[in-house]
């Protein structure tokens, strides 16, 4: 494509997400009729390019998981698109796929979990571990797995003498390191990655933040990271997504983000985080009150009863979200003409 | 006298005796808590920071106990000291110092509280423990403790059960529990590990302002070197059961001695970072507890280890400067022949 005489590369998403709704029905009595719904994810759309760190941020219950989940199709959207460009090119709506028409290129997103205690089988070694995905996959010779095995393990920075332990002979970073090669066994193309390291020591947190950056680059991959650490998501990411009881407030390149918010309740966010420097306590914006519920949003913009910039508009209109520059989009009727305060770097 | 502590810990030692062996759970820690400061003790999971609160309250488990050192309660009224770590566990004397001049504050608040009776009731109770005042009486400062916590509608949220609150209600009223029969030394155990960033702020500014109201000290233990840096005056850092370094926050964050207070701060995500920039890392990770290291519990792991000296000898907490402790050879010379 040509603007202005400069060649622009079309940059085709690898996954683009369209409006996509997830509710979970409240069941009350002894005939467990649905009587309300919880909002987990409601009318959310982004996209994520080849190669690049898209970040989900916001509290406990804003529906993080509930859109990683659906993106990949452990739960079914209540409505929406999940586009997906699969290796061969096409680009398939995962949300509205029968689970079997799924089977062909499920393989191609693989998620990274939490908890590298519970997400590993204790009575499996790391090969069978490792090689599960493999044989599923139809790598019948025990011999081609065993290399497969070996390469993975290199790939994670773990030794191939490694592979006839069990998980508990191992520390939480390594463990993490053994679930990102099974990630990796069928050549994924989106990682999904739910609080990789929240469960972490604070010294190895760094060490699988760094892995996770390198096989980026070597191996080309496209991540959607999930998180409530701002401070892990600046390291990760190129652009960040925050969330609000079920909806995308905000959403920029990971700099603009934290340097120039354009929500208050991003600012809020950032200003909340505890900064590792004595000398920089000082006032901080601290929200009142508490996350609205799912099931029963406030009227208007759902962060108005917290929100220090709330005008009459906000409680009976919903802001949609709208580009205020090229690539940051903000869901705030005052988004162009309120100066929030980022962080920026240190000094 | 004005200068003493109000509490010191000299060389504690508290040991697990587990089937698998001996766990030194807390092996040689000292440290002292000035009236009115905050002092914070960091350091990764399982280094002891736990344990340390749990004997400093003597609710130490079995299968551990307490096998060497102090701690000294200075007490204002007999002028004196008392011995925590020698007092009977069980009895009148210790109970009468937990919930009263000393009150914990624990990481998960659900687990704190009985399911079965109302936030109030248990609150009534703890009150009625430790002072002697009718019930009409315990339920009017209840409410007062729940309103100066920042609950809404205390007259009505007394008689709710911990499960219709939220996490960080939950927190508060904890808080409110700790602080009622009005403790010298609150301590908080990652009190805000289970919270968002932003409940976080709320309960760190409420810490902070009640001790401004109260003039009490507390001991704030976390892995959040962030927290620390909002938090404490002075900072206690914990490996392996051991304090590595001390001294005050500024010292702390901006000229750390000990390698391993260094190798953190440097290892840690932080907001100010570049995005997509590598970090530097801490080789290894934390020994299994049955493993632990012979000489400095770090040097496996120590970028500046000196061959021959920190894979014998156990270096110890002394003065590197006038502010600052650390345990390491790079400042101190080996005290004691190498164990046979
Ligand atoms: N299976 C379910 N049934 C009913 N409600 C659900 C279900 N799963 C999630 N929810 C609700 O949907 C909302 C979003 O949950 P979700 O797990 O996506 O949050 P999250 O952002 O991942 O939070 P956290 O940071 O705590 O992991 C919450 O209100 C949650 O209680
Ligand atoms: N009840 C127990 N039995 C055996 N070992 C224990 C027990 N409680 C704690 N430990 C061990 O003591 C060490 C310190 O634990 P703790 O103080 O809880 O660490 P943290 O610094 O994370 O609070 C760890 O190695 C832990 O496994
Ligand atoms: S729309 Fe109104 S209430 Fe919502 S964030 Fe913007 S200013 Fe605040
Ligand atoms: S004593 Fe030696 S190994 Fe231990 S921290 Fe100091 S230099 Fe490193
Ligand atoms: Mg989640
Ligand atoms: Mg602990």
């Amino acid at each position: 494509m040509l603007y202005n005489g400069v060649i622009i590369r079309m940059v085709v998403p690898l996954l683009e997400v369209r409006n996509l709704q997830r509710f979970f029905p409240i069941r009350r009595g002894l005939l467990r009729r649905v009587v309300g719904q919880v909002r987990a994810v409601d009318d959310i759309s982004f996209q994520i390019n080849k190669g690049e760190t898209l970040s989900l941020v916001g509290e406990s219950g804003c529906g993080k998981t509930t859109t990683a989940r659906c993106i990949l199709r452990a739960l079914k959207p209540t409505a929406g698109e999940v586009l997906f460009q699969t290796a061969a090119g096409d680009v398939v709506d995962t949300a509205g796929l029968p689970k079997a028409a799924l089977a062909p290129f499920r393989h191609q997103m693989q998620m990274i979990f939490q908890d590298p205690f519970s997400s590993l089988n204790p009575r499996m070694t790391v090969f069978d571990i490792i090689a599960e995905p493999l044989l599923a996959s139809g790598v019948r010779s025990r011999g081609q797995r065993r290399q497969r095995v070996e390469r993975l393990l290199e790939l994670v920075r773990l030794r191939p003498e490694f592979m006839q332990r069990y998980p508990h002979a191992f520390s939480g970073g390594q463990r993490q390191r053994i679930g990102i090669a099974r990630a990796l066994a069928l050549n994924p193309s989106l990682i999904v990655a739910d609080e990789p390291v929240s469960a972490l020591d604070v010294s190895v947190q760094a060490q699988i933040l760094n892995l996770m950056l390198e096989l980026q680059d070597e191996l080309g991959l496209t991540y959607l990271f999930v998180a409530h650490d701002l401070s892990v998501v600046k390291h990760i990411s190129d652009r960040v997504a925050v969330m609000y009881v079920g909806k995308i407030v905000e959403i920029a390149e990971t700099d603009r983000l934290f340097k120039a918010p354009k929500h208050p309740y991003t600012e809020a966010l950032l200003s909340a985080v505890p900064k590792p420097d004595p000398r920089l306590r000082s006032e901080r914006i601290v929200l009142q009150g508490e996350v609205a519920d799912p099931a029963h949003p406030p009227g208007g913009c759902y962060f108005h009863p917290r929100c220090a910039h709330a005008i009459e508009r906000c409680r009976t209109e919903t802001p949609a979200l709208e580009e205020v520059q090229p690539g940051h989009q903000v869901a705030c009727h005052r988004a162009r003409e309120l100066t929030l305060k980022g962080v920026g770097a240190r000094r | 006298m004005i200068n003493a502590p109000l509490l010191s810990v000299n060389n504690l030692k508290t040991w697990f005796f587990t089937d698998e062996g001996t766990v030194k759970a807390v092996d040689g820690a000292s440290f002292e808590v000035g009236a009115g400061k905050t002092v914070g003790i960091v350091g990764e999971s399982g280094c002891g920071k736990s344990v340390t609160a749990l004997s400093i309250l003597r609710i130490v488990q079995e299968p551990g106990r307490i096998v060497g050192g102090e701690i000294q309660l200075r007490r204002a009224d007999e002028a004196g000291c008392v011995d925590l770590a020698k007092l009977d566990s069980e009895g009148k004397e210790i109970r009468a110092i937990r919930g009263g001049e000393i009150a914990l504050v624990f990481q998960e608040p659900m687990t704190s509280f009985s399911p079965h009776y109302t936030i109030g009731n248990q609150i009534v109770e703890t009150i009625q423990l430790h002072q002697d005042v009718g019930k009409e009486e315990a339920r009017n400062r209840t409410i007062e403790l729940l309103r100066m916590v920042g609950i809404p509608r205390p007259e009505r949220r007394i008689d709710e059960y911990p499960f219709e609150l939220s996490g960080g209600l939950r927190q508060r009223v904890m808080i409110a529990m700790a602080l009622s029969c009005n403790p010298k030394i609150l301590i908080a155990d990652e009190p805000t590990t289970a919270l968002d960033v932003t409940t976080q702020a709320q309960i760190l500014d409420l810490l902070r302002e009640i001790q401004e109201r109260t003039g009490m000290s507390v001991i704030i233990i976390t892995h959040d070197m962030g927290v620390i840096a909002e938090m404490a005056d002075d900072v206690i850092v914990m490996y392996l059961g051991r304090v590595v370094e001390s001294g005050p926050v500024d010292e702390i964050f901006h000229q750390p001695k000990h390698p391993y207070t260094q190798a953190l701060l440097r290892s840690i995500p932080s907001i100010f970072a570049e995005p997509r920039a590598k970090l530097p890392t801490i080789a290894g990770s934390i020994p299994h507890p049955h493993n632990r290291p012979v000489g400095c519990p770090f040097h496996p792991r120590c970028v500046e280890r000196i061959a021959g000296v920190c894979d014998v000898h156990a270096p110890q907490l002394r003065p590197v400067n006038e502010l600052q402790m650390a345990s390491c050879f790079l400042y101190h010379e080996p005290e004691e022949a190498p164990p046979s």
